[in-house]
C-alpha cells in the first residue's frame, strides 16, 4: 500500500515538480529559529482563523439573504430553522473577534522584537495592509445582520468620509449607493465581505508569507541566524519548519480551539462584546439607539476620533487624525531608530514607552465601548468638560507621541549587547 | 502611570454614581426549569401573543419543553396556525400604530435585546398616571406606550417617588397597591418569573443544547491536546 | 536499538494523533453537514396537508398541494373499480411489485377504501403530470380504454389504479403518497400516522 503511494506521488511528482519544491522550500527545509516562544503562534493562528472565518462564512452565505427587507429574519432562519445553524454563526461571529485578539496579539510580536526591522520592512507593510483590509472586511461584515448596530454602525462611519473637504458628501453618497444606508448599501457590502475583499486579504497574506520566507524568520533574541550556518549550510541556530513548528503549533491551535471553543458554546455574546444587545433589534432607520459604539476591536481608534473636537466647523480633522494613528503603523521601520532588535536587548526608554503604549491602547479602547460621559464631569478648572474626554484626549497625545518621539528616545537608548547565539 | 492607576481605580465607582435609571432586580430564572417555561409559554400566548408577534419561533420549536405537537396545538395556538407555523400575530403593524401610537414589537429576540434583568423589572413596575395617554406608566421604560398587560393579575398600583436633596442619593420608590389583581404578591413574581424565563428561551432555543454540546466539545478537545502534546514533546526531544 | 522503540514511540503518537484528529475534523464537519437537510421552514411547508374530500362527485377528481407536487384524490365510480380489475392483464406490474405504494396501497385497488384513490400527479418516466382519460375517449385513447391517465409529454398511460400500462416509456406505477382518513370526509396526505 506505502509502495503503492509512493509510486502515486512520484508519478506527480515527475509531471509537477514545483509542489515537492515548494513544499521543502516552505516547510520542510524552511529552517526557522530554534527559540520561538508563546508570541510566535499567533502567525499560525490567524491562517487558521482566517480559514475558519471562510469555511463558516461561505456556509452561512448558504441560508443568508442579502435584502433589507430579509437579512435579519434570514440569520435567525438560520440560529433556528437550519440544523446546525447555531453552531455556524456563532463559529463565524467568534472567529471575528478571535481574528482580532490573534492579530494584535501578533503585531505585539512585533514590537516586542523588532519584526519590522529590516530586512524584514515589506514583510510589516505587507502585515499593516492586511490589518487594514481585515478592518474593511470585519467592518462589511458587521452591515449584514442588519440589526441596529449593524445598520447605525455602517451610517456614522460613511458619514466620517462625508467630511472629506469638497468631495465627501459625494464620496458618501457614491459608497452608499443611496441617501441613506439601504438595500443597495447592504448588496454592496455583501459582495464585498464575501469575495472581493477576501480575495484580497488571501493574496496579501500569500505575500506577507512570501515575504518572510525569502529573509527568513526573526526570533526572541532578534539576532539574524543565516549569520551562523554549520557545515550542511544550514543555520546553526535553525530547525526544519515541518516537522518542529508544524508539531507545535497543532498543540498551540489546539489550546486556541479549547478557548475558542469555550465562548462558542458558553459565552458567544461575550456580555454584549462579540454579539451587540442592540443587534438583536432589525435595524430602524428612523430610530437610533441610545449608545452607538462600534465592536470592540475598532474601539481604540473610535476614541482618537471623538477626541478630537470639531475644528473649522469640520469633523475632519478628527477623521484624519483616526486615520493617521492606523497609517502611522507603516511608518514603525523608519521611526525605530534603535540598532537592536528585540527588546530583550532594549534600554528602559523603549520599556517604558511600549509598556505606556499597551496601556493607553487598551484604556482608549476601553472608553470607545463607552458614552462620553462614564466618567462623569470635570470640575469648574476644566469648564465641566466630561471626565473620559479629558482622558482620550490626554492617552491619543500618549499614543502619538510613542510613534513621532520614537526616533528621538530609540536612538537615545541604551542598549545591551546582542548575544552571538540564540538563547532557549 | 500611578495618576493612570488611581483614575483606573476610582473610575467603576464613579461610573455607578453618574448612571441614572431604576435600579434592576435580578431575575431569578432558571433555564432548565421545564415547568417554568411551560408556565411562561401559556403566560405569553394568553397576554402576549394578541398584539406582539413573535415571528421567528416556530410553535413546534416547543418540543423543547417537554410538550408534544398535540399539547401544543391543544394548549397554546389560539388561531388557525399549523403546528409548524410560526407565532405571527395578527395586529398588523399599521393597526397597531393606530391603537397604540407605535407599532407592538416582535418579541422573539427581546431576551437577547433587553435581558432578562430588565424584562423582570419592567414588568412588575407598571403603575396608575393619570397624565398618559393609556393611564398607565411604568418605572423601568418611562412614558412606555404599553399598558400594564398582566394588570388583571397583579391589580393595580401607585407609585411616588421621592427625590433626595443630598448630593447623589438615590431617589426613593415608594409603591401602593390602589386595588388587587388575581395573584398576591410572590404569585406574581413567580408568573413574571417563569415569563421572562419564557422570553430568554425564546430568544436563543438552542441555548440549552448549545451548553451540552459544549462539555462535550471541550472535552475532546482536551483528549487531542493529550495527544498533540505528547507529539510535540515527543519531536523537540531532539532540540537544544 | 534504542533508536528503533523511539522511532516506534514517534510513530504510534503520530498514528494516535492523527486519528483523534481525525475524529475530531468528523466532529466539526458535523454542523457543516447537518445544515444541508431540509431546514424547519423546509419542513413545515412539506408538512402534512388535510384534504377534503366530501365535495367529490362520483368519477370526479380534486387535486391538491403537498411538497410542491400534485396529488389527486379521485372518487372511482363501481364501472371504474371493475376497469381496475379489467386491465390486469395489460399492465406491467399488477400486483404491484414495486414498492411505489405503502401497504396498506399494496392491493387490488392501490388505496385503503376502493372507492378513493390518492395518487402523486407524477408520471414516472421523466416527471411531466399526466391527465386525466375518461373510459368514454376512446376516440383519442383506443377502442379497448376503459379509463385512466395519460401523459403528454412522452405518452405514457396509467389504469384507474395508478399502475403503468405495457408498452409505456414510463417504467413503474405511479406513487401512492402515505395518507392516512381523518374522518370519512377528511384525509391526511403526507403522513399515516395523524400526527403525533
Amino acid at each position: 500500500m506505502a509502495s503503492r503511494l509512493m509510486a502515486l506521488w512520484d508519478w506527480f511528482d515527475a509531471r509537477m515538480p514545483s509542489v515537492g519544491e515548494e513544499y521543502r522550500k516552505h516547510m520542510s527545509e524552511y529552517y526557522a529559529p530554534k527559540n520561538f516562544n508563546f508570541w510566535y503562534f499567533f502567525g499560525a493562528l490567524s491562517i487558521l482563523v482566517l480559514a475558519i472565518q471562510i469555511v463558516s462564512g461561505i456556509f452561512l452565505t448558504m441560508n443568508y439573504k442579502p435584502d433589507a427587507g430579509l437579512a435579519f429574519g434570514s440569520v435567525e432562519y438560520i440560529m433556528r430553522d437550519v440544523a446546525g445553524g447555531w453552531v455556524i454563526r456563532y463559529i463565524h461571529s467568534t472567529g471575528a473577534s478571535a481574528f482580532f485578539i490573534v492579530v494584535y496579539l501578533h503585531m505585539f510580536r512585533g514590537l516586542l522584537y523588532g519584526s519590522f526591522k529590516q530586512p524584514r520592512e515589506l514583510v510589516w507593510i505587507f502585515g499593516v495592509l492586511i490589518y487594514l483590509t481585515l478592518m474593511g472586511e470585519a467592518f462589511f461584515g458587521y452591515l449584514l445582520p442588519w440589526g441596529q448596530m449593524s445598520y447605525w454602525g455602517a451610517q456614522v462611519i460613511v458619514n466620517l468620509f462625508g467630511t472629506i473637504p469638497f468631495i465627501g458628501p459625494d464620496l458618501s453618497l457614491w459608497i452608499r449607493g443611496d441617501y441613506v444606508v439601504g438595500d443597495a448599501t447592504l448588496n454592496r457590502f455583501f459582495a464585498l465581505h464575501v469575495i472581493a475583499v477576501p480575495l484580497v486579504l488571501l493574496g496579501l497574506v500569500a505575500a506577507h508569507i512570501l515575504a518572510l520566507h525569502d529573509v527568513g524568520s526573526n526570533n526572541p533574541d532578534g539576532i539574524e541566524i543565516k549569520k551562523k550556518k554549520g557545515s550542511d549550510g544550514h543555520p546553526l541556530d535553525g530547525i526544519p519548519f515541518h516537522p518542529y513548528y508544524t508539531v507545535k503549533d497543532l498543540a498551540g491551535a489546539v489550546v486556541f480551539l479549547m478557548l475558542f471553543c469555550a465562548v462558542l458554546f458558553f459565552i458567544p455574546e461575550m456580555g454584549g462584546y462579540f454579539l451587540e444587545s442592540n443587534n438583536f433589534i432589525p435595524a430602524d432607520a428612523l430610530k437610533t439607539p441610545a449608545h452607538i459604539a462600534p465592536v470592540w476591536y475598532f474601539t481604540p481608534y473610535y476614541s482618537i476620533l471623538r477626541a478630537v473636537p470639531p475644528l473649522f466647523n469640520s469633523q475632519f480633522p478628527g477623521v484624519m487624525a483616526m486615520g493617521i494613528s492606523t497609517l502611522i503603523l507603516f511608518f514603525l521601520p523608519w521611526l525605530d531608530r534603535s540598532p537592536v532588535k528585540s527588546i530583550r536587548y532594549r534600554g528602559t526608554l523603549y520599556k517604558s514607552a511600549l509598556a505606556i503604549f499597551v496601556v493607553t491602547f487598551l484604556i482608549l479602547g476601553y472608553l470607545g465601548t463607552e458614552p462620553v460621559t462614564v466618567w462623569g464631569q470635570a470640575g469648574a478648572l476644566f469648564a465641566h468638560a466630561d471626565r473620559a474626554t479629558i482622558a482620550a484626549r490626554f492617552l491619543s497625545v500618549i499614543y502619538f507621541a510613542f510613534f513621532f518621539l520614537m526616533p528621538w528616545y530609540t536612538a537615545k537608548d541604551k542598549t545591551l549587547p546582542v548575544p552571538e547565539r540564540v538563547t532557549m | 502611570m500611578k495618576k493612570l492607576l488611581l483614575v483606573l481605580v476610582v473610575a467603576p465607582a464613579l461610573c455607578w454614581a453618574s448612571e441614572g435609571g431604576y435600579r434592576l432586580d435580578t431575575a431569578p430564572i432558571d433555564p432548565k426549569d421545564l415547568v417554568s417555561l411551560q408556565s411562561g409559554a401559556r403566560t405569553f400566548v394568553n397576554y402576549c401573543l394578541n398584539c406582539h408577534g413573535a415571528q421567528f419561533m416556530r410553535y413546534n420549536r416547543l418540543a423543547d419543553l417537554g410538550l408534544t405537537d398535540a399539547q401544543i396545538r391543544d394548549n397554546l395556538i389560539f388561531t388557525d396556525a399549523k403546528v409548524g407555523d410560526t407565532m405571527k400575530v395578527a395586529l398588523t403593524p399599521k393597526d397597531g400604530k393606530a391603537m397604540f401610537g407605535v407599532a407592538p414589537p416582535d418579541l422573539t429576540l427581546v431576551g437577547r435585546s433587553r435581558g432578562a434583568d430588565w424584562l423582570y423589572t419592567y414588568l412588575r413596575t407598571f403603575y396608575r398616571d393619570p397624565k398618559t395617554l393609556t393611564g398607565w406608566n411604568n418605572a423601568v421604560y418611562p412614558a412606555v406606550a404599553m399598558p400594564n398587560p398582566l394588570w388583571s393579575l397583579q391589580g393595580q398600583r401607585a407609585l411616588e417617588v421621592v427625590e433626595h436633596e443630598e448630593h447623589h442619593a438615590p431617589p426613593e420608590y415608594k409603591w401602593t397597591q390602589l386595588s388587587p389583581g388575581t395573584q398576591d404578591e410572590v404569585q406574581y413574581d413567580t408568573t413574571v418569573r417563569d415569563l421572562v424565563n419564557f422570553i430568554v428561551y425564546m430568544g436563543e432555543p438552542a441555548a440549552m443544547s448549545r451548553k451540552r454540546y459544549g462539555i462535550a466539545v471541550l472535552f475532546a478537545l482536551g483528549v487531542l491536546f493529550i495527544f498533540a502534546y505528547a507529539l510535540k514533546k515527543e519531536y523537540w526531544k531532539d532540540v537544544h | 536499538m534504542s533508536e528503533k522503540k523511539i522511532d516506534n514511540t514517534r510513530r504510534n503518537l503520530i498514528v494516535a494523533t492523527g486519528a483523534v484528529s481525525a475524529a475530531a475534523g468528523v466532529g466539526v464537519a458535523l454542523p457543516f453537514a447537518l445544515s444541508w437537510w431540509p431546514s424547519e421552514r423546509a419542513k413545515a411547508a412539506g408538512a402534512p396537508i388535510e384534504a377534503d374530500i366530501s365535495g367529490i362527485e362520483p368519477g370526479e377528481m380534486k387535486v391538491v398541494e403537498w411538497r410542491g407536487k400534485p396529488v389527486w384524490i379521485m372518487r372511482r365510480t363501481k364501472e371504474m373499480l371493475e376497469a381496475v380489475v379489467g386491465d390486469n392483464a395489460r399492465v406491467s406490474d399488477p400486483k404491484s411489485e414495486v414498492d411505489q405504494q405503502p401497504d396498506y396501497a399494496k392491493n387490488e385497488y392501490r388505496s385503503i377504501k376502493p372507492e378513493f384513490l390518492v395518487l402523486v400527479g407524477i408520471c414516472t418516466h421523466l416527471g411531466c403530470s399526466p391527465q386525466p382519460k375518461p373510459a368514454d375517449d376512446k376516440g383519442e385513447m383506443g377502442g379497448d380504454w376503459s379509463g385512466g391517465f395519460l401523459c403528454p409529454c412522452h405518452g405514457s398511460k396509467f389504469d384507474l389504479a395508478g399502475r403503468v400500462f405495457k408498452g409505456s416509456p414510463a417504467p413503474i406505477n405511479l406513487e401512492v403518497p402515505p395518507y392516512a382518513y381523518l374522518s370519512d370526509s377528511k384525509l391526511l396526505i403526507g403522513d399515516d400516522k395523524k400526527g403525533a
